[in-house]
Order: structure tokens, then C-alpha cells, then sequence
């Protein structure tokens, strides 16, 4: 078998590391929790980096008036389907072998992440700034706007008392790993046809 | 002005390192203390001590936790007195705890702490604890740092040769001070001699779950046994037990119990009797005595009335039982690391007598005895003496080991700790003790490894060592360096009640396994609210059961209506929280109890009957938030006979 192929079809078997690893971290410091309160995002569920982490972060946020870290949301369903589909498509183009295909599976991957990224992004965002109205402490910016608390998409930030970081993980780096041996695999397999002809 | 500050600090710095290079047992005028003491008991703000040190509350009935080199106290644990601060002994989850045959008793006398041991090395699983007064054995649990059980002694009067476990854990050992009529009658106290008993009780402790149960009393001679220490190693087996007032006296005590040259050390071959036990040996006899036993999922205590225990006569137990001669009215029963030499601590002399097992042993083998104390064979005291300490001290009580071949012996009468060699029995330093001391504890004394850093002295006197406070001032111990040839006094520290005893162990073995919540999902608690859609108010005639619930910062429900006077109102109070050191308390006016402070996951029940008719707060005693002082609510009593319909709500 040619590499590129090889290569291909790693690519597309890596992103389903994302149903062992997390995706995403978000972890709070704050000088009354030494042990800082965190929360992996996997593909399909939020889990507590530490026992009761996100209990314990709704309990902080209702202060400010944030909605609770729901138990489920749909992407949950969406995703764990997307990334199936996508690794089935990459596992056919990796088995006809046609290299141009490969670079389309590529580039569909970039598209899929990075709508997955916009979405991760709306969800925060409407996470940090849709506030109850009715909310205990009410801080407003500079400009007398009332002051969001939207987490970091990438880096860390200071909310408060609070320093957020937000990071990619394992699952994270595996689906970019992944997409990378698309284009390798594209270009690889260019070569291999080109030395062919 | 900068540069020469900082030239003159780093001066310093550097005098405080050349100081350092001194050697150890530099002294200052100013006693045994050296002179860089304060640095080797400072802590650094944030970080841990090196050892527990679970210090006895003597008549406080509780048992205090502290750091050590520090000398700073964490903790408290309520044991054996009513504590309103944790609603120990006042709200009805632990009410049970000081459930005795006497009735509900709300204090005891607590003394010797000592820690659970595997293969004679300390566990760090379990602290045992006896309260003297009321005869009782308590168990703290160190996953927790709370008390888990407490087991009530029959037959037995001042337990005070107790609570020092085995090589194993297999038994913790509970002996009578005071001997009684067994089983207990209306007699002529004059007729004590001969018809008092002593009971030697060996408590076996579960290897999966610590439960204790009484596997055995032995009853011995009416002579007070004083205190006790288990065999390790090669004597691994065998119990020591000191007594004093072999007199069977039982008037003018200090006199009387004081004319005798010779007391005994008391060898029990606890193996031996309990196999003899094991092949259904010994008598069982009616008894009436407690067993209260917290659970730790329904985070509630039960007491259970036992009504038989075995008694062992030691006489029918041949070679279970020796006495070895021992001067004067002997204090502490000491074993060292090795288990081949048992001191004791001849209160009333100058000198230690240490006798040796192999010598003992040997003294059996050839069956040499010096008589009977009805039908238990003495030993010559020639035949068991290993040697003596001649220290030229006064009053000698307690011994604990370093494990480096020293032993370190209190002498209450000249107000000193004592250094000497397991062997040769030379005394090689003496340090003074502000003022008469008791025990002493080095971490793992009482275990085939000792962590030899440190001697606490637990001093009986205090007089004008610190700030004065009226005629009642504090209790007092002092640590002491004893990692050199020389001991140093390093530190005074006050102390919670009398300081009579006291167990360490080094943190690492412990504070791994400390838990930081009560998991919510593993709480059985027969009326917890372990969600909001629990939360609700039942009544049952006279009797209101209010379901509650805490989290930061209200209670659900906040307010409730429809009690009447005349009511009996029990709270049932769940913490919701999960998260570390998130207690919240909860007090309601007027209750005739004290208030509940609840640890995440935990439920406690408090009780309120009201009198008076109006609109009634409550609040969270622990500031557990920034929305602490808005954790509060109401509850509307109406008059007796009034048909306001129960109700109950939450920001509504």
C-alpha cells in the first residue's frame, strides 16, 4: 500500500480519539481554591475535572446570574455523528486512494471543526452574557455596559476573582492531527503519482 | 538608605547561616532553650507540619489535634463531653454517641490516646481513646477525624490502664483502676480484701470495619491496675499491666495503698487466653453495657444495649498470668521498640526498674516463683530484672523510646525528662520541665518504629509560664529536640483540658487519607433532602418533621407556616454542598439546643418546641459566602388550636 494511504487513513481514524480524550479544558483559579476548579468538554458530556467541579461552578456563577452548565446539549448528539460520518468518509477516500480526495476530505474537516469551533464560541458567549436579570451581584465595564463573563475560546483571562483558562486537550489535538495527515497524505500521495507518471 | 538596609539584611542572613553551622547542643542562658529554636518550630505560613500530635483532653472529656514541630492546634474532636460548637451529644444524630447504662452522660475524663497499628508500626487508621470516669473505649476515625464508636466496660470502675492496642490492632485493651464487686452488689466497702475484682478487658477490633466487641474480661485480684502496654515482637502476645495498692486498701488510699515495697507488673499471654476463649473457655455473664456505633452513609449513631459478657478467671488459665515484683506503687508499664524490656515507673522512688521478657520467659521455663496473689504465681525479682536507672530523679511515670536505643523517662517529683540507655542504663542528659510532668509522647513511642525528632512533655503544672488568666490558667507542653546527643527545649505550647497523654504520627501516614465531603449520593440519612424536590413539611399530630436543604446562600424551605405552639418540631437539615470546607450552621431562636453545623453532604437533626406565638427566624451560623448574613428565614407559629394549614416555600 502506498504511504499516503497509510498516512490517509490515520488521519481519518484519529479524530475518534475524541470519544476517549477531551476535546477542550476550562479550568477557574481563585486564590480560595487551591485545587482549581476545572471541566473537560468531551465530544458528548461535560465532566468535573475534580469531583462536583461543575456543581461547584454553577454554585459560583449563580451569583453573577449565569445559567447552570446544562447536563446535556444537543451538539452532544450532533457531534459524536459528525465525527463518525467524517471518519467513514475519510476511511473510503483512504481506500479508493485518490489523492485530490484526500485534500477534499481536508478541507471539509477544516470547515466541520471550525464550525464546531464558531458554535463552542456562540454557546460561551451566550453562556458568559445572556445573565439573569434578577442576578445578585450586577458589575458593569467602564462603559456602564453590565460586564459579561464569557471563558476564553483559546487562553486565559481574568473574570473577577477568577482566572480562566481555556485550552484544547488530547481529543483536541488528535482531531488537528488528524486533519494535518489529510494534507500530508495529499501531498505525499501528489509525489507518489507524480515519480509514477 | 536601600542599599544599606539591604547590605545589613543580607548580613544577617548571613550570621543566621553561620549560627546554623553551630553545633546543636549550643545553649543560651536561658536554660535548655537554643538559642535557634524559634526557626525550628516555625511553619511557614501555608505549608504543613511533619506530625500529628492527637493530644488527650483529660477532664475536658475531648481530644485535641495538633502540628508538630509547631505546636499549632487544628482541630478538636469531640469525644466524650457534649460539644455545642459541633452539636456533639446535642442534636439527635449523635445524642446515642453518650448512651451509657447510667443514662445519657454527657462528659468523661478522656486519657490515654493511642494509635492503630499494623505489624507494630503505626497504621494511621484509627486513634483509641478511654474515658476513665464512665468506663468507655472510643474510636476516632482518621479518615474523618471523628468519633465512630464508643464501647461502655462492665465490671470495670476508672479505666485507666487503657486504651493501648496490640501488635495488630487485634485488641485494644481497656484494665480497671478501681476494683468492684463483680458483678456489681450491696456490700460493706470494709470488706473490699479479697472480694473486689479488677477487670482486664481485651476489646477485639474488626480488621475490615474497626468494630469493636468485648472479647474477654479477665478478673483479677482487687489491685488497682494503673496502666498497661502491649508486647511486640518477641513478646508480641503478651500485655503488661502495673498495678499499685496491692494493699487492697480501701480508705485513706495515699497512705494505705502506699505501704507495700513492691507492687506488681501484671504479664498477661492474651494468646494463651484467647485460644482457652476460642475452645469456649471462660463464663459468660449477665451484663448490661453500651455499644454506640455512627454510621457513617446514614451519618447517625445507634446505641445498643449488651447484656452478657465473658469473663475469664485467670486462675484457670494455666501460665496465662504472672506478676513481676516492681517497686513502689509503679506508674507506666513502657515496652521498648524491641519488645524485650518492660520498665516500670516506680512513682514513689528514684529509680526504673526494667525487667527483661527473655528473663521472664526463662523464670517460667524453670517455674522459680516467689509464691501466689490468689493462685497467680510471682516471679523472684532478681530472676526478671534486667537492670535499673539510677538517676538520681524523683517520681518517675511514664517512658517512651527513640528508637536509637535511648529511652526518655518523666519524673513528676524533680520536673524533668530524663535521657538513658536501653541497656546500660546510664542516664545521659536530663532536661528540665516547667513544671511537674506527666507523659511524655514521641511520634511512634508505643510501636516498634519511633520517629525520634521529638519528645512532647505534658506538664502538670503551669503556674507563671504565660500570660496569667485568673487562678484558672492553661495547660501546658513543651516539645524538645531529641535528635542529638543533647535534648532541647524548643517550644511551649498551651493545651485544650489536661494534656494526660498523648499518640503522633508522622502527617504523611494520615492526611492522604483525610476526606474533604460526605459524598451526597452515599447519604442514607432517614430524612435527608438530598434534592430540592424533597424539600417538604410533614406533620404527624404534635410531631412536625421539616425535610430542609442548604446551599450557598439559602435554606429550602425559608419559610414556614402552620406550626402551632405546643408543637415538636425536628429539622432536618441537608448540606448540599460538595465542594471543600463549605460547612454551613444553622440555629433557630429560642431552641433550647445548640445550633448544627453541617458538613457538605451531612444531615443533622436539631429540635425546637415552641412557646410563644409570632414570626420566628432562623439563620446559617458559619459564614460560609459572600451571602452569608442573606442565609436566613422564618417561621410563623400560630397559637395551639389554630387551623393554619402547613406550608412551606422558597422565594416565592
Amino acid at each position: 500500500m502506498k504511504k499516503s494511504r497509510i498516512i490517509m487513513l490515520l488521519g481519518a481514524l484519529l479524530p475518534l480519539m475524541l470519544f476517549l480524550f477531551p476535546l477542550w479544558n476550562i479550568t477557574l483559579e481563585a486564590p480560595q481554591y487551591p485545587t482549581p476548579l476545572g471541566m473537560d468538554i468531551y465530544i458528548n458530556d461535560f465532566a468535573d475535572a475534580n469531583p462536583h467541579d461543575i456543581k461547584n461552578i454553577n454554585l459560583m456563577n449563580h451569583y453573577v446570574g449565569m445559567k447552570y452548565i446544562p447536563d446535556a446539549i444537543p451538539e452532544f448528539k450532533i457531534f459524536p455523528i459528525g465525527i463518525i460520518i467524517t471518519t467513514l468518509i475519510g476511511l473510503f477516500v483512504a481506500w479508493k486512494g485518490n489523492y485530490k480526495w484526500f485534500l477534499y476530505w481536508f478541507i471539509m474537516m477544516v470547515l466541520v471543526s471550525t464550525a464546531g469551533l464558531i458554535d463552542f464560541y456562540l454557546w460561551e458567549h451566550d453562556y458568559g452574557h445572556n445573565l439573569d436579570p434578577r442576578a445578585i451581584m450586577k458589575f458593569t465595564n467602564d462603559d456602564g455596559t453590565p460586564m459579561g463573563f464569557q471563558p476564553p475560546l483559546f487562553g486565559t483571562k481574568d473574570i473577577l476573582n477568577f482566572r480562566a483558562h481555556s485550552y484544547p486537550q488530547l481529543g483536541a489535538y488528535c482531531l488537528g492531527l488528524g486533519i494535518v495527515f489529510g494534507l500530508v497524505a495529499f501531498f505525499m500521495g501528489k509525489k507518489e503519482n507524480e515519480m509514477q507518471v | 538608605m536601600k542599599k544599606y538596609s539591604s547590605l545589613i539584611l543580607g548580613a544577617l542572613g548571613l550570621a543566621a547561616l553561620m549560627s546554623g553551622c553551630q553545633p546543636k547542643s549550643k545553649t543560651t542562658g536561658n536554660g535548655a532553650l537554643t538559642s535557634n529554636a524559634a526557626e525550628r518550630v516555625y511553619v511557614n505560613p501555608g505549608e504543613h507540619d511533619e506530625f500529628y500530635a492527637f493530644i488527650s483532653g483529660g477532664f475536658s472529656g475531648q481530644m485535641s489535634v495538633y502540628g508538630l514541630p509547631s505546636g499549632r492546634l487544628f482541630k478538636v474532636i469531640p469525644v466524650f463531653s457534649q460539644d455545642a460548637e459541633k452539636a456533639w451529644g446535642y442534636n439527635e444524630e449523635t445524642k446515642p454517641m453518650l448512651n451509657t447504662s447510667h443514662g445519657f452522660v454527657p462528659w468523661d475524663d478522656a486519657h490515654h490516646p493511642d494509635i492503630s497499628q499494623t505489624n507494630g508500626e503505626l497504621d494511621g487508621r484509627y486513634v483509641f481513646i478511654n474515658g476513665n470516669n464512665t468506663p468507655r473505649i472510643a474510636k476516632v476515625d482518621l479518615s474523618v477525624f471523628e468519633t465512630t464508636e464508643i464501647i461502655e466496660i462492665p465490671n470495670s470502675a476508672g479505666n485507666h490502664s487503657s486504651s493501648f492496642v496490640t501488635e495488630n490492632t487485634e485488641y485494644v485493651v481497656a484494665g480497671t483502676r478501681f476494683s468492684v464487686p463483680v458483678p456489681q452488689r450491696d456490700m460493706p466497702i470494709s470488706e473490699y480484701k479479697g472480694n473486689f475484682k479488677g477487670a482486664l478487658s481485651f476489646i477485639s477490633v474488626d480488621p475490615e470495619d474497626g468494630g469493636m466487641d468485648i472479647k474477654f474480661q479477665l478478673l483479677m485480684p482487687g489491685f488497682d491496675y494503673d496502666l498497661s502496654h502491649p508486647g511486640r515482637g518477641a513478646s508480641h502476645g503478651w500485655f503488661f499491666f502495673t498495678t499499685y495498692n496491692t494493699e487492697e486498701a480501701n480508705t485513706l488510699m495515699e497512705v494505705n495503698a502506699s505501704q507495700n515495697d513492691k507492687d506488681f507488673i501484671a504479664a498477661v499471654n492474651w494468646k494463651k487466653i484467647e485460644e482457652y476463649v476460642n475452645n469456649g473457655g471462660g463464663k459468660k455473664m449477665p451484663a448490661n453495657y453500651a455499644h454506640n456505633v455512627y454510621n457513617e452513609e446514614t451519618h447517625t449513631a445507634t446505641s445498643t444495649m449488651k447484656k452478657e459478657v465473658l469473663v475469664v478467671d485467670p486462675t484457670e488459665v494455666p501460665g496465662a498470668v504472672y506478676f513481676l515484683p516492681t517497686p513502689k506503687s509503679p506508674h507506666g508499664c513502657d515496652v521498648d521498640p524491641t519488645g524485650e524490656y518492660i520498665v516500670g515507673n516506680g512513682k514513689l522512688s528514684a529509680d526504673l526498674t526494667v525487667h527483661s521478657f527473655t528473663k521472664m520467659l526463662a523464670a517460667i521455663e524453670s517455674e522459680k516463683f516467689d509464691g501466689d496473689a490468689y493462685g497467680i504465681p510471682i516471679l523472684k525479682f532478681e530472676d526478671v530484672l534486667a537492670g535499673t536507672v539510677k538517676s538520681g530523679g524523683l517520681g518517675p511515670l511514664h517512658t517512651e523510646f527513640d528508637g536509637n536505643g535511648n529511652a526518655y523517662t518523666t519524673f513528676f517529683i524533680s520536673s524533668e525528662v530524663v535521657k538513658w540507655n536501653v541497656g546500660t542504663w546510664e542516664v545521659i542528659d536530663r532536661q528540665p520541665c516547667y513544671y511537674s510532668v506527666g507523659h511524655l509522647m514521641i511520634p511512634g513511642g508505643n510501636s516498634r518504629k519511633p520517629f525520634g525528632k521529638y519528645v512532647v512533655a505534658m506538664n502538670k503544672i503551669t503556674k507563671d509560664r504565660y500570660l496569667p488568666t485568673g487562678p484558672e490558667v492553661t495547660q501546658s507542653a513543651q516539645l524538645y529536640d531529641i535528635s542529638g546527643e543533647k535534648m532541647e527545649l524548643l517550644l511551649d505550647f498551651p493545651t485544650v483540658g489536661e494534656p494526660h497523654y498523648a499518640a503522633g504520627i508522622a502527617a504523611d501516614i494520615v492526611k492522604e487519607r483525610s476526606k474533604k465531603i460526605y459524598e451526597l449520593s452515599k447519604n442514607k440519612h432517614k430524612y435527608a433532602t438530598t434534592s430540592d424536590a424533597d424539600v417538604r413539611v410533614e406533620r404527624n399530630g404534635k410531631e412536625v418533621h421539616v425535610y430542609m436543604s442548604m446551599i450557598r446562600s439559602h435554606f429550602n424551605p425559608d419559610n414556614i407556616e402552620g406550626i402551632k405552639v405546643g408543637d415538636k418540631v425536628y429539622f432536618h437539615v441537608t448540606n448540599l454542598e460538595q465542594d471543600y470546607d463549605v460547612p454551613h450552621g444553622v440555629s433557630m431562636i429560642g431552641a433550647n439546643t445548640s445550633e448544627l453545623l453541617i458538613m457538605p453532604g451531612q444531615t443533622e437533626t436539631f429540635v425546637w418546641e415552641p412557646k410563644q406565638v409570632g414570626v420566628w427566624p432562623f439563620y446559617c451560623t458559619d459564614f460560609c459566602s459572600a451571602l452569608h448574613q442573606e442565609m436566613q428565614g422564618y417561621v410563623r407559629v400560630s397559637p395551639a388550636g389554630s387551623n393554619i394549614d402547613l406550608k412551606w416555600s422558597l422565594g416565592e
